[in-house]
């Protein structure tokens, strides 16, 4: 261990022994469960995935203790502004939109590019038709910007059973969430069209009356991208994509 | 859940069967069908009873009783249900909140709204942010129950009142005759007959609150068709059990459970019906033994 290491180490245990939250109360951590690999819930009807295990890291550095809530992408951000938990972990881009409601801690994931699948065969025209996107998704506000007829369900899985049944033409989600369908369906569907950056990194949302709390993660957060840990984490997930910090 | 489930891999068939359908994620699915009768349980004496004194507040001839009564079961049955669903147990859970604040935290000097933000001290919150997560499910499932009481009790309000009023206006004026008074002409007379006349309503208002389970979601209370999808959704090779999209086969698992649950209803329902219409007297001049509730309320119906 370097010497800046310790340095920065000394100062971030400083740094949480004098937050609010170092009573260790318990955090609820709300996420979608609907999401590999950023969230899901596994066989054994726990939250896993990506962010479960970044979450459990982060509260670990932070000495809170927390639990954690699946709760319905709709009412997501009404749950937490409402204090029924208090944060959200569900692989939400910070956009200004959203914003305006609630906080975000910095970024624990890169901007992801977004990409459409279609079924195997398809021209790359079907960008433009009908294209499936999950309700109050950046995707969603992407494709009715763009011209093409956007149709909106209310989870992932829907988005993509629509253009296997015909519903749609395509699709269009994180290109994380999306390979790992394309893999999985043995040849029945396949990427189209060029990738899209939309929306900013994935943060944590927080209510904007919370600041000591994003503080908290925000050190929490700095710390692991600092010792090479969520990198180490992101490449376990994400297929070995590299990420400087 | 068996000794030979430990690497799934490499099971095929019979045993691979038995391992999936054991998974902790299936005996949640299991278990959330006791919250369909749980549901069932704790909501239909409290829509019973909503609707009553709905019913009873349209009937009373002080003025803003029955102004009361018109209100509470127009406005309710004509809000979309998603919405009251929103907006009721939200509402709920930060009024009993918002007064363990004002009792608890008195020496708080901060805004309880703040922005958009709904923030109480930590021991005023409801559940405690510490407890277990089946304490706030528990909660949740509550002001759920106390939500669809409100909505179907409206619903329920409306049909006994309808069922109050069909009994005969002769049967009423006899009563006036004996000199009895408007309570116990209510009590002897309209409340032993209205059933007929209410059930075919109810056993309505009760098929739709056996399907109205998915709204529970909406307050993170998990029930049968929250995990049906969850089962059936495609499993990439990140899950233990992978598998392609299998919803439909979950979907009919819950076709079977929802027919099987009508068809013992109606059953129940047609024996309750001609318990209830036992002995009644009818528009046709019936009066005495058992009589074919059908042609009972159809002509009833269509007379008054």
């Amino acid at each position: 261990m370097t010497l800046t290491k310790l340095i920065t180490g000394a100062a971030l245990i400083a740094a949480f022994a004098s937050s609010a939250f170092a009573d260790g109360h318990t955090i609820r951590m709300g996420t979608e469960g609907a999401y590999p690999p950023y969230n899901f819930v596994n066989d054994s009807g726990e939250v896993d995935g990506f962010e479960r295990e970044v979450g459990d890291e982060l509260c670990k550095r932070a000495n809170l203790t927390c639990t954690w809530v699946v709760n319905d992408w709709d009412s997501i951000i009404p749950n937490l502004v409402s204090s029924n938990y208090d944060t959200i972990i569900a692989g939400m881009s910070i956009t200004a939109e959203r914003d305006e409601v609630i906080d975000f801690t910095a970024e624990y994931f890169p901007a992801d590019p977004s990409t459409y699948v279609a079924l195997s065969g398809a021209s790359d025209d079907v960008t433009g038709g009908i294209v499936a996107a999950q309700t109050s998704t950046i995707q969603a506000a992407y494709v009715a910007d763009s011209g093409a007829t956007v149709v909106e369900f209310a989870t992932p899985e829907e988005t993509v059973a629509a253009v296997r049944n015909g519903e749609a033409d395509a699709v269009l989600a994180d290109a994380a969430y999306l390979s790992d369908i394309v893999k999985a369906s043995n040849g029945e569907l396949s990427v189209v069209g060029k990738p899209v950056a939309i929306g900013g990194g994935i943060g944590m949302g927080i209510r904007e009356s919370d600041g000591d709390l994003k503080a908290t993660m925000n050190t929490a957060i700095a710390s692991m991208k600092a010792d090479g840990s969520l990198a180490k984490l992101i490449a376990k997930w994400f297929d070995g994509r590299s990420v400087e910090y | 859940m068996f000794d030979f489930c430990i690497d799934p891999q490499n099971l095929d068939g019979f045993y691979w069967w038995s391992c999936y359908l054991t998974t902790g994620k299936h005996i949640s699915f299991y278990t959330s069908f006791f919250v369909v009768f749980a549901l069932l349980i704790v909501t239909v004496p409290l829509i019973l009873l909503f609707g009553f004194l709905g019913a009873i507040a349209r009937q009373s001839r002080i003025y803003p009783i029955r102004i009361f009564g018109i209100t509470y079961t127009s406005v309710v049955r004509g809000v979309p249900d998603i919405i009251f669903f929103l907006f009721v147990p939200i509402a709920l859970d930060q009024g009993i909140e918002y007064l363990r604040h004002k009792f608890k935290c008195s020496e708080w000097v901060e805004p309880i709204r703040q922005g958009n933000d709904f923030v109480v001290c930590q021991i005023a919150k409801m559940p405690m942010g510490s407890s277990d997560q089946w304490i706030h499910d528990t909660y949740g499932f509550f002001l759920a129950a106390l939500a669809f009481s409100i909505v179907f009790g409206a619903f329920a309000a409306n049909t006994i009142n309808g069922a109050i009023n069909a009994v005969p206006p002769a049967q009423i004026e006899t009563g006036v005759a004996y000199g009895m008074t408007r309570k116990q002409i209510f009590i002897r007379i309209q409340l032993p007959q209205m059933w007929a006349y209410a059930l075919p309503g109810l056993s309505n208002l009760w098929m739709i609150l056996i399907k109205a389970t998915p709204l529970l979601f909406l307050l993170g209370v998990q029930d049968i068709v929250y995990w049906a999808r969850e089962l059936g959704g495609t499993k990439t090779a990140r899950f233990t059990y992978p598998h392609s999209d299998w919803r439909l086969g979950y979907f009919i698992v819950l076709l079977v459970f929802y027919l099987f649950l009508s068809w013992v209803s109606e059953i129940f329902f047609n024996k309750l019906t001609l318990k209830v219409s036992k002995g009644q007297a009818t528009l046709n001049g019936t009066v005495g033994g058992t009589i074919d509730y059908i042609s009972v309320s159809d002509d009833e119906v269509r007379n008054s």
